[in-house]
């Protein structure tokens, strides 16, 4: 990998259930071709992604920027939904308050948070009900 | 177990075939709800699942899983195996249920190896 420092931006729409992901595939794929380690790709990559799926299903969309340098990558998720009510709850295995219509999508079993816990090396959240979330993600290459 | 072997087994039909069928596959990842296939940390899975939406794909995408059994007879439509075919994964299609198609993969030596 070279020594410049890659920054892109996304839009997220909240309307196109179906193309929830695309951002993060975009993301995915940029690492690939960077060369990085394939478990921290994928560490990258869901992290993303689950808060991609966050930010359609809860928010109605928003924006993600990245940041990837030679040690690490830096997601950050911006949205203007309701933000999230209890931040502690959000972040226990289980804990959802998806509706049936988020369910049939294959999510809203409560571990979207918990899996970016999981996956991200910092993970750093500042929310505010009815004024929107910000998620920062960020994954350091082994 | 080989991909094109898995097919055989659950006399799953190919939906969306691809050049890697005789790579070997060592776990199964049952499931209905996407993260929890994103909590599964295992290499050379196949993800058996119900959902027949395009966040199938996508999950799959993200965890690397190169083959996915939509259980049931379930067929998903064309957006989903398009999306298939651009990340290049195998998708098919089993009439069995996913407690028996699990059964018959387990039964046959998929138990899980290669965390």
């Amino acid at each position: 990998m070279g020594g410049g420092i890659i920054r892109k931006q996304y839009d997220i729409p909240g309307e196109d259930l179906a193309a929830a992901g695309e951002a993060s595939s975009d993301a995915k794929k940029m690492l690939v071709q960077l060369g990085v380690n394939p478990f921290d790709i994928k560490r990258a990559a869901v992290s993303m992604y689950e808060a991609e799926i966050n930010a359609v299903i809860h928010a109605n969309g928003g924006k993600a920027d990245v940041v990837i340098s030679t040690e690490s990558i830096k997601i950050i998720i911006k949205d203007e939904g309701p933000g999230i009510a209890d931040l502690d709850l959000a972040l226990q295995e289980g804990y959802s308050t998806a509706t049936d219509k988020i369910r049939e999508m294959g999510f809203g079993a409560g571990m979207g948070l918990p899996n970016i816990k999981r996956y991200a090396d910092e993970l750093d959240i500042q929310t505010e009900p009815g004024k929107g979330t910000v998620v920062m993600i960020k994954v350091y290459f082994s | 177990m080989k991909i094109i072997d898995i097919a055989k087994v659950l006399n799953a039909e190919i939906l969306v075939p691809g050049n890697d069928m005789e790579n070997e596959v060592f776990s199964v990842c049952g499931s209905d709800l996407m993260s929890d296939v994103m909590a599964y940390v295992k290499d050379n899975v196949v993800l058996l699942t119900g959902l027949v939406s395009p966040q199938v794909i996508r999950t799959a995408e993200m965890m690397d899983i190169k083959v996915v059994v939509f259980v049931r007879g379930k067929k998903p439509p064309a957006t989903v195996t398009k999306l298939a075919q651009e990340k290049d994964i195998i998708v098919m299609s089993t009439s069995e249920t996913m407690f028996t198609a699990c059964g018959k993969l387990y039964s046959s030596g998929v138990t899980g190896r290669g965390d």
